[in-house]
């Protein structure tokens, strides 16, 4: 690793003085992404401004019927949550889900969907649950949110501070998990609002999450795996990597679809 | 540099290291504790996980300037006089062949029965593979690993 200067402010006024001080200062929140990209020298910031010190940033409360999770809060504690549990247990489970034991000890929501891996767990359970992403300047819509691979909505030195969940009626979270990793080799978050159907798909897009309208019609019009059958997945802009091609991510996305119905 | 102070195994310890050393190299360089192995440095193995305010982390994807006051437990930790039941039971268990990967098996070992006793949850055999995702072993093939830990859990 590269030689930089920790930072552990107190207070997002710090943090972001922090950021603008340093030439090429990034956040640091469970580094369980960060630190292994500086010691592969992707990333070589100046200065790293470690956010879990301040107030605030992390735990869980439940408003009635909306969870709002804290950047700083790790994916064990998301997992653990009885809020979480009785509002929305497919994020407890997705969470439960994500990497090993250690690194769910200490990776954190915020850090997750910032960095907004193509394979990562997260993106799709907010984008399918409809959720909104605080930062310290605005509210961002999840649809607005996840722009592509590894890029995100957040202009330079902004800070996500909290994730607002809406409790759904139904939902659930399907993972083909690649065995190295543990990241999706697709997964697909399936969530009923009650109004209609969300279904969001990580691991297989060339840019990155997205969601399937041909599969959200299909089950906005009816909920069951026979209507998944009708849809045509095509494997146009999926992932072709040495752990599957676009076809067999295409028919995944399907597979775990259904998982994800029968499951719900 | 940054002065740092912190617990590890019950010791107040402290040392001035540069910002960006992990805690892995402040275990073994610093305060001499080469029981935390590195056996990836890409937060793949297992083989460096300790304890951090009694929960297990890959010590090599953690900075140690960010754990001021935090106690941590390690390998050398774990004994008390005698040794600690999970390392009796790799023991009675032929658990290990090279012994590599054992400190962070033995570390993760003790974590899930606690964890699981806290919460209530049987540890079955499937949970003792499932929670050692995180843990590889490029010897044993596991099974003895597992019976270990259920023979620990049983003593615990
Ligand atoms: C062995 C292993 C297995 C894994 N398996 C999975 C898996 O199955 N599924 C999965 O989804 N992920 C997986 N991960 C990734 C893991 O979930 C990370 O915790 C997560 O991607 C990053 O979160 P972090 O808190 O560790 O962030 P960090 O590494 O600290 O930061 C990541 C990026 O986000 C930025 N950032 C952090 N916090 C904020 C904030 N509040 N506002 C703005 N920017 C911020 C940082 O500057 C950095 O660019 C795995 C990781 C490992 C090491
Ligand atoms: S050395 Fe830390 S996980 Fe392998
Ligand atoms: S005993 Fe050799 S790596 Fe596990």
């Amino acid at each position: 690793m590269y030689p930089t200067k920790y930072h552990k402010p107190a207070s997002i006024a710090d943090a972001v003085a922090a950021l603008n001080g340093g030439d090429e200062a990034m956040l640091l929140s469970g580094g369980q992404t960060l630190l292994a990209t500086m010691k592969q020298h992707l990333a070589a910031p100046s200065d790293l401004v470690d956010i879990r010190g301040i107030a605030g940033l992390s735990g869980i409360s439940a408003n009635g019927n909306e969870l709002t999770i804290g950047a700083t809060t790790t994916h064990a504690e998301v997992a653990g949550n009885v809020d979480v549990r009785r509002l929305c247990p497919a994020l407890a489970d997705l969470a439960s889900g994500i990497g090993d034991t250690a690194v769910r000890n200490m990776g954190t929501i915020g850090g997750s969907i910032a960095n907004n891996d193509p394979a990562a767990d997260y993106p799709a359970g907010l984008l399918a649950l409809n959720a909104t992403i605080v930062t310290n300047t605005r509210e961002i819509s999840a649809d607005d949110f996840f722009e592509g691979l590894f890029a995100t909505a957040l202009d330079e030195g902004e800070i996500i501070t909290a994730v607002r969940v809406p409790a759904p009626s139904k939902a659930a979270y399907a993972k083909f998990a690649q065995p190295a990793s543990l990241f999706a080799l697709v997964g697909v978050f399936v969530a009923d609002s009650g109004s209609g159907v969300r279904v969001a798909v990580t691991g297989a897009g060339e840019d990155g999450v997205f969601r399937h309208a041909g599969l959200e019609a299909a089950l906005t019009g009816s909920m069951g795996d026979a209507s998944i059958d009708a849809v045509d997945i095509s494997d146009g802009n999926l992932i072709s990597d040495i752990h599957g091609a676009s076809d067999y991510r295409a028919h995944l996305i399907s597979v775990m679809a259904k998982r994800a119905v029968l499951s719900l | 540099m940054t002065s740092i102070n912190m617990n590890v195994n019950g010791k107040a310890v402290s040392g001035d290291v540069p910002d960006e050393t992990l805690l892995s190299e402040f275990l073994r360089e610093h305060l001499r504790l080469t029981g935390t192995h590195i056996g990836c440095d890409t937060s793949q193995c297992g083989a460096c996980v300790v304890h951090i305010d009694g929960k297990a982390v890959k010590s090599c994807s953690t900075l140690a300037v960010s754990l001021e006051g935090a106690e941590v437990t390690t390998i050398e930790g774990l004994a008390n006089g005698d040794l600690h039941p999970m390392q009796v039971a790799f023991n009675d268990n032929h658990g290990l062949q090279c012994g590599f990967c054992t400190p962070g098996m033995i570390m993760s070992g003790v974590d899930m029965v606690k964890r699981y006793k806290a919460e209530g949850k049987d540890l079955t055999s499937d949970a003792i593979r499932a929670e050692l995702e995180g843990n590889i072993c490029r010897c044993t093939g596991y099974h003895n690993i597992v019976k270990s830990i259920e023979d620990a859990a049983a003593k615990m």
